[in-house]
């Protein structure tokens, strides 16, 4: 756990990069400091481990003041991805991993496997260990940055725009990676970005920082996006918050329509009148056990119901999607409606517009 | 046109040169000639690189040295070798080789000097500040870390006084050393056209030779630099 007190960072000339900061990261939580630039993020996080020594209250990380701590011990016990991932390049990714525990003493074999393990672990192709990082893709060096600060398990991390430096698909791909890992290691976590979204998908809980250091809000993605404290952080929150939610809430929480569905082989007069009944022109296609086989607007039905000559759905969603996902399937398809799968094919049934209404409003109203 | 060639009377090229009295002396000459420009190269890197460092950390250090050691390197070789051989005392340097290396480790440091700090300052930012925030001591970070990728730009101005330096060296002949330069000497008062060719062709090869083993020793030390093997 790290704790802010009353912390100040003012320079010597008088520029006050933090102002009476007062915030508590709890254990296994990522915190997510964001802000415009100038609004003292990136000093906050540096303060933590006295890479800028706060000029006024206290940082304690587990209960201990770190002002009474050796600054490069206290260093060494926290992990860092720096921006522009900062790797050693006249070392190779092993050495490079093997930087913090080399520091600190650990014996050769010891730090052979660990590094084996966390090439592993964060996803690194075999063979890279002994590649310099001029030699590795953006991608590759932000997961060696990540493994080196990982290296000797920390319990705290500190990470500065650690996926800045990869162009914007890569760095999805990097994001859900992490979060995968971040679910399996539960570090304490201060991560800085100046992108609202990435701070979104990323954070427990988001920090918003104005200018000067002043903290305007602290709580969770949905609970900030549900209700900005004021008009800073609704201006920076942007456009498309709605779509923001959405993106936070996953498919699963939402129980979805049985819908107009009918299974292969049911007569045709008989599948009009499912659709009919449900104020529908079209129906759902599916086999035995619920196989999702395609859908059919009910004037080309043949009779039987025949699922070869079903349309198939372009986009299915299943429960670990998120609403953003379904709305997204829901607007590219004729009729209307995301359809929700599990394992693949089978059926589940439909989410509608109304459906995703309704869930923004019950959310608002449960986190009030 | 009256050459030394044509004044000597000796054919040329005279490989009767080679006896074994000069294939010795040439010898013992490639020998001084490598060891006043190693000891020179030595203690000027001894001298410049914790200036460097110094001026690096102390930036308000940077431009008094440089001006230093520019004034240094001004000073016209024949001028600074004999004032160190006259002003100094006799007993201590005098005819010694020492007077010799003390010369020329004057005019490496200023090559030495600038391409250290050029090297310490061209470590990326990212890379001294990850390495802080590991946890690195300043003096670890300096011997691991800035020192081994500031090589590259170290090894260059090594490159550079070692070729300066090699050629210097004959200068010095003035006071009994000057390795092959001696050959100019001798080979003007006795007019003979080989041996002045001797020293000529000896210490072009020598400063060829030279350059080529720094540089192989860059390519050695940097396994990691980028100009080589291209990104996979």
């Amino acid at each position: 756990m790290i704790t802010f007190d009353a912390v100040r960072k003012q320079y010597p000339d008088g520029t006050v990069a933090v102002d009476d900061l007062d915030l508590q990261v709890e254990e296994g939580d990522v915190v997510v400091l964001v802000g415009p630039s100038g609004c003292g993020k990136t000093t906050t996080m540096r303060m933590v481990n006295r890479m800028i020594e706060p000029t006024g209250g206290t940082i304690t990380v587990d209960g201990t003041d770190i002002m009474s701590t050796d600054p490069v011990k206290l260093r060494r016990d926290i992990g860092y991805v720096i921006q522009q991932i900062g790797l050693f390049p006249h070392r190779t990714t092993a050495e490079n991993i093997a930087t913090v525990p080399e520091l600190v003493g650990w014996d050769r074999s010891r730090i052979r496997e660990r590094v084996a393990e966390l090439i592993d672990t964060v996803g690194l192709p075999d063979g890279v260990a002994d590649r310099y990082p001029h030699q590795l893709s953006g991608g590759q060096r932000q997961r060696v940055g990540v493994a080196r600060a990982l290296a000797t398990d920390p319990p705290v991390m500190l990470m500065d725009e650690p996926f800045g430096a990869v162009d914007p698909i890569v760095r999805g791909r990097l994001q859900d990676e992490f979060l995968r890992l971040q679910a399996e290691v539960h570090k304490t976590i201060v991560f800085v970005t100046h992108d609202i979204d990435e701070a979104i998908k990323m954070g427990d809980r988001i920090a918003i920082l104005s200018e000067g250091g002043v903290l305007q809000q602290y709580e969770t993605p949905a609970s900030i996006l549900a209700h900005p404290a004021n008009a800073f952080v609704e201006d920076f929150l942007g456009e498309e918050r709605g779509l923001k939610r959405l993106s936070l809430i996953p498919v699963k929480e939402v129980t979805a329509d049985r819908g107009p569905v009918v299974t292969v082989g049911t007569n045709a007069t008989d599948a009009r009148e499912v659709a009919r009944s449900q104020g529908a022109d079209w129906v759902v296609i599916v086999g035995d056990d619920d196989t999702l086989r395609g859908w059919s607007w009910t004037d080309e039905l043949a009779d039987p119901v025949d699922g070869d000559a079903a349309k198939p759905f372009v986009t299915q969603v299943e429960a670990q999607d998120s609403l953003r996902t379904a709305l997204d399937a829901l607007v590219s398809s004729w009729t209307g409606v995301a359809v929700r799968v599990s394992g693949g094919d089978r059926y589940e049934g439909l989410l509608t517009r109304e459906l995703l209404t309704a869930e923004l409003h019950d959310d608002a109203r449960a986190r009030l | 046109m009256s050459t030394l060639l044509a004044q000597s009377g000796r054919p040329f090229p005279d490989w009767a040169w080679f006896d074994e009295r000069n294939v010795d002396r040439l010898r013992d000459l490639f020998v001084e000639h490598v060891q006043l420009t190693g000891l020179a190269l030595l203690f000027g890197l001894l001298i410049a690189i914790p200036l460097a460092v110094a001026a690096v950390r102390w930036r308000r250090l940077y431009s008094p040295l440089l001006n230093l050691t520019g004034v240094l390197f001004t000073i016209p070789s024949a001028a600074l070798i004999i004032a160190v051989f006259a002003f100094l005392p006799v007993q201590t340097f005098g005819l010694k080789p020492r007077t010799s290396v003390l010369a020329l480790t004057i005019y490496t440091l200023l090559i030495l000097f600038r391409n250290t700090v050029a090297g310490l300052d061209s470590v990326p930012r990212d890379v001294t500040e990850a390495a802080t925030a590991m946890g690195f001591r300043p003096s670890r970070r300096l011997l691991r870390v800035e020192f081994p990728l500031a090589l590259p730009v170290i090894i260059a101005g090594i490159r550079i006084a070692a070729v300066t330096t090699l050629g210097l060296v004959t200068v010095t002949a003035f006071i009994g050393q000057g390795g092959f330069g001696q050959l100019f000497i001798t080979g003007f008062q006795r007019q003979y056209t080989m041996e002045v060719a001797v020293g000529v062709v000896a210490s072009v090869l020598l400063a060829v030779l030279v350059d080529l083993l720094l540089v192989w020793a860059e390519r050695a030390l940097t396994p990691w630099s980028q100009s080589r093997g291209g990104a996979t």
